[in-house]
């Protein structure tokens, strides 16, 4: 599905303050792979997913879905394969705008967008129908405004609005850690039985250990612009937060005390 | 004093179609566009140009295609060249300058005043009935047939995602869109709008001059400002009527100051204070409500007096 090869980044070249954010990546992920990935501050996660997403162009290597080349594809054009939701809730939603404009805009992804209605009857139904089963009640608020809901209302529709047209690839990046732990854990909750329900190939950041091991199907742990640990299947179900904590300071050779890591 | 009423409502419908050109790109765009000082010449220079040449429809036509294509090169600057979107329009600013000079045949002034008999979209009803409220129905027409086309425009797939583009333009890319194009298609279309409204003015008021179009950016804020302090911003059909009464009052307070005796030539001295005010309006309620809830306070714990 997903096949990362050779990939290498670099921040500000050739100046004082290069940055090797990706060393050589290597990653391959099947079908309805539910990917958790972990790792300290500037390990690389963000840069790995903004470069699959497009937002950055690789230094060399390349990244292929689908059998698709896409590496040098502009951002919008991925987009069109790819559902995002980012860490700011503020980043995924047109604030000025209704919950169900909102929805259009991500409903007609990867479709021709013309001068036809926006918004049709059978549109707003289907949107009636998929918020829902959200659970938050933001059915019956349809033409209200996004910049009137919550942090975790706003990450709920985001990743209703990744997931709408059905995407080849969702990428995560810390979509709950601006939240309230109560809601994280409901908007982690929703974010599974999308996966499931749909069968999703999921690259999912997270700072929440427990979280990394909870869901998903197979987990990695970056250092320095490497994955540095892989594991899936049998051996994942065996392991600890503690173990995985341990881990993280001997393949690292980096103290958690002063981390940013949640052991929740 | 009726006729001043009814010229500053005349003028005011008139703006109203630059200032809808100001809304797209201020507010969907989020983006103050300085072409628009330019454009709005560039209407009025085709405009008038055309007049003389016995095509007043056609100068309308024109004027707004025009605009269109100045609009576009100032998108181009800002997204494909990546100036910053203030520079690209006082670029464009500068160079459309000299290019209504020349449309204008090297003159900074085309008159097209009855006495000369060049006819204008208004003139075939001069010495009729409707003489005297011909330019309010033609220019109350054009300014609706906008409003409806803009409306359902806006609510397209495509006017969504234009209008999401500024308000959020990361997640209009992840939702597979290039922003590039949507700001290329809103300046254009905003520039059109401006040079459409020059065009109109140009043949109302009987001329068109090379710096008609000064400070035509700070009245559009201002119409667009005014508009949504007042009549609010809760739909988008009353935010675009928000922005039409919006200009119409900024003709009036216009039309009352001079009235009061103020000089003409402290116009645009005025706009830039109204434009100023009604932009620090949020800041400066602020300050005075939690200025107001200290004093309040503090006589509280001083048990009432000072």
């Amino acid at each position: 599905m997903l096949k990362i090869t050779n990939a290498v980044k670099i921040f500000n070249k050739g100046s004082v303050n290069e940055k090797i954010a990706l060393d050589n990546v290597n990653l391959e992920m099947a079908e309805g792979e539910f990917v958790t990935v972990i790792g300290s501050n500037g390990a690389g996660k963000s840069t790995l997913l903004n470069c699959i997403a497009g937002v950055h162009e690789l230094d060399s290597g390349n990244i292929l879905l689908d059998d698709k080349d896409i590496t040098r594809m502009p951002e919008y054009k991925r987009s069109a394969y790819i559902g995002r939701v980012f860490q700011d809730p503020l980043m995924g939603t047109a604030f000025d705008m209704t919950i169900e404009e909102n929805l259009a805009i991500a409903y007609a992804r990867g479709k021709p967008r013309g001068l036809t209605p926006g918004i049709t009857k059978a549109d707003s139904a289907l949107f009636r129908e998929k918020l829902a089963c959200l659970g938050l009640g933001l059915e019956d608020r349809m033409k209200e405004k996004v910049g009137r809901l919550s942090g975790g209302q706003r990450q709920a529709l985001t990743l209703l609005m990744a997931t709408i047209v059905r995407p080849k690839l969702l990428l995560l990046d810390e979509h709950t850690a601006a939240l309230d732990p109560s809601i994280a854990r409901r908007v982690l909750e929703l974010t599974d039985e999308m996966v499931k329900e749909n069968n999703l190939c999921t690259l999912m950041i997270t700072h929440n250990m427990k979280a990394a091991l909870e869901y998903g199907t197979r987990t990695i742990m970056m250092n320095e612009g490497r994955i540095i640990m892989d594991i899936s299947g049998k051996e994942r179900e065996s392991i600890t937060v503690e173990w995985l904590v341990e881990q993280f300071g001997k393949k690292g050779g980096v103290e958690l005390a002063n981390d940013r890591m949640l052991l929740i | 004093m009726a006729d001043i009423f009814k010229s500053a409502t005349e003028l005011g419908i008139i703006y109203a179609i630059m200032a809808l050109g100001v809304f797209i790109s201020f507010r969907t765009l989020n983006m103050p566009d300085l072409t628009v000082d330019s454009s709005f010449t560039l209407g009025a220079a085709f405009s008038a140009t055309l007049c003389v040449s016995g095509y007043p429809v056609i100068g309308l036509i024109v004027a707004f295609i025009a605009g269109c294509a100045a609009g576009c090169i100032t998108a181009l600057l800002t997204t494909k060249l990546k100036i910053q979107p203030i520079l690209s329009g006082i670029l464009m600013m500068l160079a459309l300058y000299s290019i209504n000079l020349k449309v204008m045949a090297g003159k900074s002034n085309i008159p097209l005043s009855k006495i000369l008999g060049i006819p204008t979209v208004f003139s075939p009803f001069y010495d009729t009935k409707l003489d005297r409220y011909i330019a309010l129905i033609l220019s109350t027409a054009v300014l609706a047939l906008i409003i409806m086309l803009l409306y359902y425009f806006l609510k397209t797939k495509f006017g969504l995602v234009l209008r999401a583009t500024g308000d959020n333009d990361k997640m209009v890319r992840a939702a597979g869109v290039d922003t590039d194009f949507t700001t290329i298609v809103g300046l254009a279309l905003s520039n059109g709008l401006v040079a459409l409204s020059g065009a109109l003015l140009a043949q109302y008021q009987g001329f068109a001059d090379i710096s008609m179009g000064i400070g035509m950016v700070v009245i559009g804020l201002a119409s667009v400002i005014i508009g949504e302090v007042i009549f609010g911003t809760r739909s988008l059909l009353r935010r675009l009527i928000a922005v039409v009464l919006g200009a119409v009052m900024y003709r009036f307070i216009i039309a009352g100051a001079l009235e009061l005796g103020m000089p003409a030539t402290d116009l645009k001295l005025v706009s830039a204070v109204i434009v100023a005010l009604a932009l620090s309006m949020g800041t400066i309620r602020d300050k005075v409500i939690s200025l107001a809830g200290r004093q309040a306070a503090m006589s509280r714990y001083k048990g009432g007096g000072r």
